[in-house]
């Protein structure tokens, strides 16, 4: 699952332009799906045929990542930008950043600032891709780019870049490999647009019109120096949310992932994200409304350029997932 | 000048009446149906010729931010509050007009004479803003102007040489920009225009128009930021005045589908058009609404730059308006469904080499 993991961290897809991620994952999944098919905003749609007693159930990871997007290209050749999605300029200080046909860019801070002990504002950042001046810039307004960070494997942890929701996007790749037979018919959504509007998983919840939906996402942990209280740790197992600041999570979904974990001996926890939400947030509003959930894989520095997870927190995402999808 | 009619007429959010009986009037014989949905959208169709079979939305707001009446003084002053985004500096020493009677009003201000020193340096809020209308006491200003009255700026339209000014350019111009498309020749798709309600409130009628129509890919049509005045600091301006019609990428409220924002700067290019990329992560529109509709619909926004947006006075340069009439003519006679097909290791292989 490793390199699975380090394909699919590795490659471009900010929101708004994963047409290289879903290529990647499409090359993953097609030999194991009953049908593959890209909606109409791009979400990647897999669909696993049930035999027929069970529900019709989503499972979504989203494939789009955080970056930064090129607002204004000055006279000598420095790119101004903003972020997508939750960036903070704290991460961006000093990180190369890619564009979407590998070009690299430095992300640089100005130097006459007013008051240098304060966190700088984008307006205070620009990237330097090397040009010379405005007309030999490569980039352009509207241009988009995500970190750069290899990834690394270090004992039982994982670190790279987009682990938000690129480990997601492994687990939910990892099931469909493994699921040999379920009751349910069972659709990978593999998610558009998540870090910046939730629209993906939205809208592809709409042509699907699902009995029950879960999403797969990484969460945050309350276990590394002085931050903020949280009931989860790296390394003790998924997470099943009960709340966070975009949704409550069905009682009816909660407790099958709980009963699930139980029965298998799977380690778990509960997450109560006081920050933050996910595509369930979006799924559970569609229609008439749908029973929505989430398995979150705790994960330290979200949103920074290095992610960190637990393998084996991934491997029992992909074994509680399954359990899920066995029976009835 | 469509313009002329549309930027002059009453029309803040949710109460559009007059913009939308101009807009009936102006498309009326260009177009095979129009009605008035429940929340008060101007949905008007216009049938292709058959040879693309897909549904085009195109969506411009008719309402404009303004301020409602929210209490009156026992001197016969009005208290208001706005309605969408008003900038409080700019308003002390206006004149408005005030309900379907249209009655003038000024922001009453204290004479210069008066100020205190720390005065000077100081923007009056809002609530500390009266209207007066002129009334003799609070009866006479309940009688006037109720609860619940709206106002607007009283601002003129006028043609300044190559530039016009006048008030609501935002989203007038759209909705001009979408008068002048149905007026000309059909387009090979089925074509739904929504002149929609609430936009500046929150994008509400462009939800329901779009979820009526089921469009398969949708273009926002807007007047928008252009802060090009002089700045001490070589950094961005959301777009510039004449540098033709302005296309975003992202915005808050939505990322463009990259495929549709390619046709709108290839066919410019290719007709030699002149064309902006709108500074990414500034504003939001209609389409941030329309893309999330029942199963996605693929989005882009192209607007007219307008200087002093959601001011008394704007401004715009009339060579980019007909630059964005003719970059969507043009534009809209290349879009062809497969542009929007996805399916298929083809189209992906395609996709792919082109980012």
């Amino acid at each position: 699952m490793r390199e699975l993991i380090r394909s699919l961290v590795e490659t471009y897809g900010p929101s708004g332009a994963e047409e290289q991620i879903r290529a990647t994952i499409r090359a993953e999944v097609e030999s194991f799906a009953d049908e593959v098919r890209v909606d109409p905003l791009g979400s990647l749609v897999v669909r696993k045929q049930g035999s027929g007693e069970g529900k019709r159930i989503v499972l979504a990871a989203h494939m789009d990542e955080v970056g930064v997007m090129v607002t204004y290209v000055d006279e000598k050749g420095f790119a101004r930008f903003t972020h997508i999605g939750g960036v903070s300029p704290l991460t961006c200080i000093g990180a190369r950043v890619a564009f979407a046909d590998g070009r690299v860019g430095v992300v640089g801070l100005e130097e006459k600032r007013e008051d240098t002990s304060k966190v700088p504002k984008f307006e205070q950042l620009y990237i330097d891709v090397g040009a010379t001046g405005r007309d030999d810039c490569p980039v352009h307004v509207g241009d988009a780019a995500v970190f750069v960070r290899p990834f690394v494997a270090q004992g039982t942890r994982l670190i790279a870049k987009a682990m938000d929701d690129r480990i997601g996007c492994a687990v939910l790749i990892e099931t469909l490999r493994r699921l040999e037979r379920t009751p349910h018919d069972v659709y990978f959504v593999f998610s558009v647009q998540e870090e910046t509007t939730l629209s993906g998983a939205r809208t592809s919840t709409y042509s699907i019109e699902p009995d029950l939906a879960i999403a797969v996402d990484v969460t945050g942990t309350g276990d590394t120096p002085e931050c903020h209280p949280m009931a989860v740790e790296l390394g003790k197992g998924p997470a099943v949310k009960v709340q966070d600041r975009g949704m409550i999570a069905h009682p009816s979904v909660r407790d099958l992932l709980v009963q699930r974990a139980k029965e298998a001996g799977i380690p778990y926890q509960l997450e109560v994200l006081e920050r933050g939400t996910t595509d369930a947030a979006a799924m559970q509003l569609v229609r008439a409304g749908v029973p929505s959930g989430c398995l979150s894989i705790p994960c330290r520095y979200i949103h920074s350029p290095s992610e960190m997870v637990d393998e084996g927190d991934v491997e029992n995402s992909v074994r509680l997932l399954l359990e899920v999808l066995r029976a009835a | 000048m469509i313009l002329r009619e549309l930027s002059e007429a009453f029309g803040v959010s949710g109460n559009e009446g007059d913009v939308r009986a101009i807009v009936l009037d102006a498309v009326r014989g260009h177009v095979d149906a129009v009605k008035v949905d429940a929340l008060g959208n101007v949905l008007a169709f216009k049938r292709g010729t058959g040879r693309q079979r897909m549904r085009v939305m195109l969506a411009a707001h008719m309402d404009e931010v303004g301020l409602m009446v929210v209490g009156h003084d026992n001197d016969g002053f009005l208290r208001v509050k706005a309605v969408g985004g008003i900038d409080p500096r700019l308003l002390p020493g206006t004149i408005l007009q005030v309900g379907s009677e249209r009655i003038p009003g000024v922001i009453g201000v204290k004479p210069i004479h008066l100020l205190k020193k720390e005065e000077h340096e100081k923007v009056p809020k809002l609530e500390d803003l009266v209207v007066d209308i002129g009334a003799k006491n609070k009866d006479e200003a309940r009688k006037l102007a109720p609860l619940g009255t709206y106002a607007t700026f009283a601002t003129r339209f006028r043609e300044l040489g190559p530039t016009v000014s006048g008030k609501a350019f935002d989203d007038r111009a759209g909705c001009a920009v979408l008068v002048e498309l149905l007026r000309g020749e059909r387009f090979r798709f089925d074509l739904h225009a929504a002149f929609t309600v609430q936009e500046e409130v929150g994008l509400r009628g462009a939800r329901v128009a779009a979820y009526a129509i089921e469009p398969d890919c949708a273009f926002a049509l807007e007047g928008t930021i252009a802060d090009d005045i002089p700045k001490d600091k070589d950094i961005s301006p959301t777009t510039e005045l004449g540098k033709g019609p302005a296309i975003t990428v992202m915005d808050r409220s939505f990322i463009a589908d990259r495929r549709l924002v390619r046709l709108l700067t290839s066919t410019a290019e290719e007709l030699g058009i002149p064309y902006q990329i709108k500074q990414p992560g500034v504003g939001g529109t209609d389409a941030g609404v329309i893309h999330l509709t029942r199963k996605g619909v693929p989005s882009v926004t192209v607007a007219v730059p307008c200087r002093y947006i959601h001011s008394p006075v704007a401004l715009l340069s009339l060579d980019d308006f007909n630059n964005t009439v003719r970059l969507m003519r043009q534009s809209l006679s290349r879009l062809t469904r497969r542009a929007l097909e996805r399916e298929g290791s083809e189209t992906l292989e395609r996709e792919r080499s082109e980012t």
